[in-house]
């Protein structure tokens, strides 16, 4: 059976991919940043997944306002790099997982999630920065297949903390009654607080960030229990995207120990951060 | 879990010299209203049509049924108002990224701040509100 490994929660900021594709991760500005992910690189490095549940949302770039789905998956065999109006990131294409994909989609419907599909998606930095964050020198291609799940958080109302907490719980558990022996990460990609717009531009508040960091692990629901309106006002219009952080603890066990975390400001306009969870299952808290 | 809020506090952040609004909620409405702006800003993602808005820019704004209002705020790079008509800062960013401009000379314009100042606030940790 399938069993999810571990969670990996970090920011989807475009310029920490700008920066590694163009050589700038010892420059002042980045080093800090890069610096952080390094014990959560060397883990993750030891402990491959063969596929990665990669929740986040996209930017204009595969999804207009024609059709804004709530939670979306992703069914197809691979998935384009998406030009976002700049040149595509030289990067691999990125291959699915279609058996998980349908599964997922089966069993999430029949858990009352009546999610939108996908055959064709071309990601965008949404999805292939967390995939850099996780192996930053993939070669000729990444190390794992990938199911990509899509969140609106751009058009309100997005769905509520409360709902994509639950989302991750059954995404979890659809995972765990995979027949198939494969090793599972789910990365929930996103935040922190930020904001583009408006005379609150510029907004960072990292108090909020970190009370969230310490939250995700072991009291996710005081998250869950959030609204929209907190999460605006306290994250900013884009740090809603947050929320997408609890669809990956959802999915993971309540059995989690963290392995490492980092926060940093600025990415461009966003705090930034990662945090990387075990997730034990049945296993003893001691085993390693 | 905090007794205070930013929205209560009469501390005014410094560069708030703007007609922007506070924050872009971006709701149902607001969707609706920016359909034809937002649809024609997304669509420069592909080089043919960045070339074609650039040999004609209201035209181009007219084939996608544009408001008047919309289509002057595009001409005349009014990132506020494009805001106010409807935009989504994810689609007008195509167009701000068209005209070689960043998201901190956008952060700067709807602040009232240059893109120095702007870049600035958020090295030394970005704006705090309440
Ligand atoms: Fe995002």
């Amino acid at each position: 059976m399938a069993n999810v490994i571990w969670g990996l929660a970090t920011s989807h900021v475009p310029s920490i991919g700008a920066a590694m594709d163009n050589g700038k991760t010892e420059d002042p500005y980045w080093k800090p940043l890069f610096d952080g992910y390094a014990p959560a690189r060397k883990w993750m490095a030891e402990h491959p997944p063969d596929v990665a549940v990669i929740v986040y949302n996209d930017h204009a770039n595969a999804i207009g306002m024609d059709l804004v789905p709530t939670f979306a998956i992703g069914t197809a065999d691979s998935y384009d790099v998406a030009d976002e109006g700049w040149g595509r990131r030289q990067v691999p294409p990125v291959v699915g997982a279609p058996q998980l994909s349908e599964h997922l989609v089966r069993e999430l419907v029949d858990s009352s999630f009546d999610i939108a599909t996908a055959n064709r998606l071309d990601v965008d930095h949404g999805l292939t920065v967390p995939l850099s964050v996780y192996c930053s020198e993939p070669g000729e291609a990444w190390p794992c297949t990938v199911v990509p799940v899509l969140v609106n958080v751009i058009q309100s109302p997005q769905p509520t903390a409360a709902r994509c907490y639950e989302f991750g719980k059954a995404i979890g558990q659809a995972i765990r009654s995979f027949p198939q022996d494969s090793k599972v990460a789910v990365f929930g990609t996103g935040g922190m607080s930020h904001q583009l717009a408006g005379a609150r531009a510029g907004l960072i508040n990292e108090q909020f960030d970190r009370w969230f960091l310490k939250k995700i692990e072991n009291d996710p629901e005081a998250l869950a229990a959030l609204t929209r309106e907190d999460y605006v006002r306290e994250a900013g219009t884009e740090g809603i995207e947050m929320i997408m952080w609890l669809v990956m603890r959802g999915a993971m066990s309540t059995n989690i120990s963290r392995v490492h975390d980092a926060y940093h400001v600025p990415a461009s306009n966003t705090a930034a951060a990662l945090a990387l969870f075990d997730d034990l299952g049945d296993r003893p808290e001691t085993a390693t | 879990m905090k007794g205070k809020t930013m929205l209560d506090t009469d501390e005014q952040p410094t560069g708030s010299q703007t007609k922007a609004r506070d924050d872009y909620l971006l709701d149902v409405e607001h969707t609706r209203q920016g359909y034809a702006l937002n649809q024609m800003c997304g669509s420069l993602i592909r080089a043919e049509n960045r070339a074609r808005f650039s040999e004609n820019e209201a035209r181009y704004c007219d084939e996608f049924g544009l408001s008047p209002e919309q289509k002057q705020a595009v001409l005349e790079r009014d990132w506020t108002a494009m805001m106010n008509l409807g935009g989504s800062i994810f689609y007008t960013f195509k167009l701000a990224t068209l005209d070689k401009k960043s998201m901190q000379y956008l952060g700067g314009v709807f602040t009232g701040m240059s893109t120095e100042q702007f870049t600035e606030a958020l090295r030394s940790g970005g704006r705090r509100f309440g």
